[in-house]
């Protein structure tokens, strides 16, 4: 189960992890793009993190929702629609809940690649975020069946998001500004990949800090 | 980074409030969201124009809002394209009852912003069509990559259905108009040197003192090819050459069906400019090239343009769709008819493009 106070402290890590990887997202969008997608992402993020105690009292998907028309309405370029879309469809996908089944993050997960292919157009192997969030959906999905828990299928989804960010290394870019460079795209790991990498292992960092909490303070019952 | 600016976050808002205050006869600014629109407007019946995407192009697009050419603009943070609420309160500003054309190059974040955008009006029961920019013939390939780019393009397509929509062209005559401009323009650009993003401080590219980069966007990406330093006339006659022996361009672009009232996929095609085509010549500085330096480009293209016995019947030179301070120049070419030369000659006057007023 994922509660509504994770999903909290997740946005705000995702938020703090934008801003340390700030930087680094720049230099990887200037290699092959214009340079802002650490910039434009961490003002959409500092925006989601000042709004997040305003809707601390809400169900998951309010939440959702709210991060999602910040992001819609701050970060602009082509990660505001994308990210935007991701959040309001994977807050649709869990309307009304307080608590997530692995079967909710399932479809959360799903429903946002969903959006993110319906609004980007781009495909598998294109060299955008969809070659890291899709495999992550398999991923997740092959885990649950096999009776995992969310935890750990999660780390099992973070870890084909970390392949599948590494594939997009030798690929050739078939979407957005890299897209023009054509052959010099090969060789530079795609920014709103590594981006979407961070929204997953952060939100896998959380539920396994509590995870080690709740162990600990089991351990400390016996 | 060496820039006249007080703090990088403030370079919009503050560049906003300097020209609402330099050109408060033409121009009023609305700041949460930005957008920039004229001071008569709405005007009623008339159909408004609005275009809008990254800061670091100016003039374009807020320069050129006023009489004769853009309702209103949406100013994005720099290079990065403005977000669907601005354009939706741009529109609720200007709409004037005849609907709303909105302008967009071809860039995925600007078709996907503008896309969100023309939902979100026609659900408030405002009629908006939006026509896609892509010129760029450095672009070869639109199967695999975005497509084409917009850029030259652009500055003359909202000049010639500004004026369209001031001489009471409905919705549809000037979507179709805009179309036709796209479809008649071709544009291509180098740069001599990298500008820098405010907000990130150091130039997006390097280039060394002998190179140059060719078939270059408007953003400070990279182009699609670096090569050695050459003669202003080789230079030009690279743009040239690609832009004249561009073949016919196929590709689908996504358009609003009024009557379906969903998107579509339009195929669209241009043709080659032939012998005898009147043409519209424009040199473009990415803003950190002097006029003399494009009046060279421009001799050289005049020469050229004769030799293929194509006619240059209008010009336009300077910065007008510019890179921050890049140095450079583009190259657009525009197959004109007597209708686009009468819609082209017609009065404008907005913060930086005036004429016949």
């Amino acid at each position: 189960m994922v509660n509504q106070a994770q999903i909290l402290q997740w946005l705000q890590s995702f938020a703090a992890e934008i801003e340390q990887n700030k930087e680094y997202l720049t230099q990887l969008d200037a290699a092959i793009g214009d340079a802002d997608h650490g910039i434009n992402m961490e003002r959409g993020f500092k925006k989601v993190s000042s709004q997040l105690p305003s809707v601390a009292d809400k169900d998951i998907s309010s939440i959702l929702k709210a991060v999602s028309m910040t992001l819609i309405s701050s970060v602009g370029g082509a990660s505001g629609p994308l990210y935007g879309t991701w959040f309001l469809r994977a807050s649709t996908a869990v309307a009304g809940k307080q608590e997530l089944t692995e079967q909710d993050v399932l479809e959360l997960l799903q429903a946002g690649l969903d959006g993110i292919l319906g609004r980007g157009k781009a495909q598998l192997g294109d060299k955008t975020m969809v070659d890291v969030l899709s495999p992550a959906v398999v991923a997740f999905r092959q885990a649950i069946n096999e009776g995992k828990k969310t935890v750990e299928a999660l780390q099992q989804s973070v870890a084909a998001a970390e392949q599948g960010l590494q594939e997009t290394i030798p690929m050739l870019a078939k979407k957005g500004r890299a897209s023009y460079l054509g052959e010099r795209s090969i060789g530079h790991q795609d920014p709103g990949g590594t981006s979407a990498y961070l929204m997953l292992q952060s939100l896998l960092a959380v539920l396994l800090l509590d995870a080690e909490g709740n162990s600990v303070r089991e351990n400390t019952h016996e | 980074m060496k820039k006249l600016i007080n703090k990088p976050e403030d370079f919009v808002r503050e560049s906003l409030e300097g020209m609402a205050a330099a050109h408060s006869d033409l121009i009023k600014v609305n700041y949460e969201p930005a957008f920039v629109y004229r001071t008569d407007a709405p005007i009623p019946g008339k159909v408004a124009i609005i275009s809008g995407g990254g800061s670091g192009h100016e003039p374009m697009h807020a320069g050129f809002v006023g009489k004769g050419m853009l309702d209103a603009a949406c100013p994005g943070e720099v290079f990065t394209s403005p977000t669907p609420d601005q354009m939706l309160e741009a529109a609720k500003q200007v709409d004037g009852g005849g609907g709303i054309l909105y302008i967009v190059k071809n860039y995925s974040g600007d078709i996907m912003n503008f896309e969100m955008a023309t939902e979100l009006a026609r659900g408030e029961g405002i009629r908006v069509l939006n026509i896609l920019i892509d010129d760029d013939v450095a672009v070869r390939d639109s199967l695999f990559t975005q497509g084409r780019r917009g850029v030259g393009t652009t500055v003359l397509a909202e000049k010639i259905c500004g004026a369209a929509a001031d001489q009471g062209y409905d919705l549809q005559q000037l979507a179709d108009l805009c179309r036709r401009v796209n479809l008649n323009g071709r544009s291509m650009g180098i740069a001599l040197s990298s500008c820098t993003v405010p907000a990130k401080g150091t130039p997006t590219f390097e280039l060394g003192d002998r190179e140059i980069e060719l078939g270059i966007g408007i953003h400070g990406e990279p182009g699609i090819e670096r090569t050695s330093i050459k003669s202003v006339d080789e230079i030009t006659e690279i743009l040239t050459r690609s832009i004249i022996e561009d073949i016919s361009y196929s590709r689908s672009v996504r358009e609003w069906d009024e009557n379906r009232g969903e998107w579509v996929d339009v195929e669209l095609i241009n043709s080659p400019f032939t012998k005898g085509d009147r043409l519209l010549a424009f040199v473009n500085s990415m803003g950190g090239t002097p006029l003399s330096e494009l009046y060279l480009v421009y001799r050289k293209l005049a020469q050229i343009c004769e030799q293929q016995g194509l006619q240059i019947v209008r010009n336009l030179i300077g910065p007008y769709i510019t890179s921050l301070e890049m140095q450079g120049c583009s190259i657009t070419l525009l197959k004109l008819d007597d209708e686009i030369i009468r819609l082209w000659d017609a009065p404008v006057k907005t913060p930086s493009w005036r004429w016949g007023i």
